[in-house]
């Protein structure tokens, strides 16, 4: 995959000088520039410290503000995550590091039972201001304890904003309004666009970055490609595979819709449900599992919304329903791909 | 030192504490009986009651501040009475009002009092980690304020219990975990379940001090968690405190507690820890006026609360879908 995102439509600070930077470094430079702005705001986590994060999320952190406000935790995720919760509602602003989402399994009540109902069973009055960031995705054979994504997990339970960038300018601006805002919220961060030389990255996941800092707006999807014939909404990797799909799909004379949800919770209904009613047809492409996710969802939207609108039924191109195996000929198999877009567009368009 | 003053204040918070559960326990049963259904009544759900521990609440919470923070488990109003929560607010959440402190939406495992440092959650051990990452805060912003745990001796074997002990030590953090060790969790006795004798031993694994404190003794918690928030205030970082205290009521109202030996929870309520502390503040030249007096003010707060949490408003239904983020 060589298709570079546009940002352009996406540039709040046009006129802003600009380099070209990994999710990784953009996601670093924001937290940078926040930390220096208020002292308020800690990273903790498993090497985030001196080795910088085993994504390179915190890199030259340690050096420029020492142990006590970017700190390497011991492997005790339940701990620190809970933690950063009662930093959080002391008047801190934590960022916690998972280094993979699929350690969720050892610490999910610190997530969702303490940092994402504390604000409500409080009746607003103890908000809990926290990011937490990890790592999601596979494709490079990391077997199935450390390949998911579990958007869809994240996203069913209330309480948390969930946002995911498919490219480094999104990651800086969510990054910064991530930090800033009064909940908790989970940064989702793909491993396959992240900018590591052994990972291998998706080119067009590295984009132009303001040197200044900016948000991009918790909640705001964007539209990365204008078509007329069919919406496809992608988020994360699948926004490249989208892409790439609705070049191959311009070239049968279909024009393709590209939709990068950027955020899930919360959803922007009102972005989607425009798209859906213009063009009719809805494939969304999410590498989680299938059923019951982020995927069913905008297909349940498009039904309580569009109805009427829809010319065919949606279609998702999404990872079925079996963990995510080892082998790459299998692994490969199951996810989703700019071809099984393609072919399932046509299939669409053709009924 | 234990002036006369604190003493009495502590006995008022214990009296404070029986008379408040005695009147939350007569409020759940309306509507609930002769067939118990949970959901009936004007508290609905699981109601856990705090009779027997309340030394534990008072002998840690005289030694703090408001802006000390407090976490507590699912049996929480005596620590939330110790520690000054607004208990007008408290009442009507347990009730499940909009004038309660999450305006109906935490019940009474879920309060919260920002004004005191105060919350409580139903997950066993769940406010251990919190506690830490407070602790930790004010570490941070150098000020000498503590932060402090509550958990039942259940919590002990749970994951986070050693995580949170763990890293506590590791930060030096000023947190105090205290284990009200009332001997079952739900119907299994502590040492059916514990592999160790006793949790207080389980410290030295992270290098913290651990303290048993026996005999359900408020004046002996007091001196113990004195020594403890003097040394987290020092920058000596955690303590554990293990104290051993009864459990005068169910795991939740309408419990039978069939499974506790016989006799046993006779024998513990005759050794009622408020009918002691007042024994003995009336042999060392307290009057029979000055406790009444105690006594008396402590009633009319309760039923100034439960009248106040019965006649104020119910939220309306829609306010289930506010406060859900900041």
């Amino acid at each position: 995959m060589t298709i570079d995102t546009d940002t352009s439509e996406n540039s709040l600070v046009s006129a802003a000088p600009t380099r070209r930077l990994t999710i990784a470094k953009a996601m670093t430079e924001a937290i940078a520039q926040e930390m220096r702005a208020d002292s308020s705001i800690i990273v903790l986590g498993e090497d985030v410290g001196k080795l910088g994060g085993v994504f390179a999320t915190t890199q030259g952190l340690f050096a420029e503000f020492g142990p006590d406000r970017v700190c390497d935790t011991p492997i005790s995720e339940s701990a620190f995550i809970g933690a950063a919760v009662g930093m959080a509602t002391s008047g801190m602003r934590p960022i916690v590091e998972m280094m993979f989402v699929d350690f969720f399994g050892v610490c999910m009540n610190s997530i969702y039972n303490v940092a994402a109902k504390n604000c409500y069973f409080s009746g607003g009055s103890q908000p809990v201001p926290m990011v937490l960031m990890t790592s999601v995705g596979g494709g490079y054979s990391d077997g199935g304890e450390h390949s998911q994504v579990l958007y869809g997990t994240f996203a069913h339970l209330p309480g948390m904003k969930v946002v995911i960038p498919s490219n480094a300018y999104d990651a800086k601006g969510l990054m910064s309004a991530a930090i800033n805002d009064a909940n908790p919220v989970i940064f989702m961060f793909h491993k396959a666009l992240q900018g590591m030389g052994w990972l291998g990255t998706v080119r067009g996941s590295i984009t132009d970055v303001p040197i200044e800092r900016y948000e991009v707006p918790i909640g705001q999807a964007a539209m990365i490609r204008e078509g007329a014939d069919i919406t496809l909404v992608g988020l994360g990797i699948t926004v490249h595979h989208a892409l790439e799909a609705a070049s191959e799909l311009q070239e049968k004379g279909i024009s393709a819709e590209v939709i990068d949800l950027r955020t899930v919770v919360p959803l922007d209904r009102d972005r989607l449900v425009q798209s859906i009613r213009k063009t009719g047809r809805l494939i969304v492409v999410d590498d989680d599992y299938q059923s019951f996710g982020v995927a069913s969802e905008i297909m349940a939207l498009a039904s309580e919304l569009a109805f009427k609108h829809l010319r065919s039924a949606p279609a998702r191109v999404a990872h079925p329903d079996v963990p995510i195996p080892f082998s790459p000929v299998l692994e490969r198999h199951l996810l989703p791909s700019s071809a099984k877009i393609v072919a399932a567009a046509e299939k669409m368009i053709r009924n | 030192m234990l002036t006369l003053e604190k003493k009495l204040w502590m006995y008022e918070k214990m009296v404070l504490s029986r008379l408040y559960e005695q009147a939350i326990e007569q409020a759940y049963f309306e509507g609930k009986l002769p067939a118990f259904n949970m959901a009936n009544g004007p508290i609905p759900g699981e109601m856990h009651l705090s009779n027997g521990q309340e030394p534990c609440a008072v002998g840690v919470c005289a030694h703090l501040r408001s802006d000390d923070a407090v976490t507590a488990s699912h049996r929480p109003h005596h620590i939330a009475i110790a520690k000054d929560v607004n208990l007008r607010a408290m009442t009507a959440e347990i009730f499940g009002k909009a004038a309660g402190l999450g305006g109906g939406r935490g019940g009474h495992m879920h309060l919260f009092d920002p004004q005191v440092s105060f919350s409580c959650g139903g997950i066993i051990a769940a406010g251990m980690a919190p506690a830490v990452g407070a602790a930790r805060a004010r570490q941070l912003a150098g000020q000498d304020t503590v932060a402090i745990a509550f958990v039942g001796e259940g919590a002990a074997n749970q994951g986070v219990f050693h995580e949170a002990l763990n890293l506590a030590a590791v930060w030096k953090a000023p947190v105090i975990f205290v284990i009200e060790d009332n001997g079952w969790g739900i119907s299994v006795a502590r040492d059916a379940c514990t592999a160790v004798q006793g949790n207080a031993i389980r410290a030295a694994a992270y290098g913290v001090p651990g303290i048993r404190i026996e005999n359900n003794d408020p004046v002996a918690v007091y001196e113990a968690a004195g020594e403890a928030v003097a040394r987290a205030r020092r920058g000596d970082g955690p303590s554990l405190l293990d104290i051993e205290t009864w459990r005068l009521a169910g795991h939740f109202v309408g419990d039978t507690q069939e499974y506790r030996p016989h006799g046993e929870l006779q024998a513990l309520t005759e050794r009622d820890p408020i009918p002691a502390f007042r024994a003995q503040l009336f042999a060392s030249g307290t009057s029979e006026r000055v406790l009444m007096d105690i006594e008396n003010r402590a009633a009319a707060t309760v039923a100034d609360v439960i009248t106040f949490a019965r006649d104020t408003p119910y939220p309306e239904p829609a306010e289930a879908y506010e406060k859900v983020f900041a």
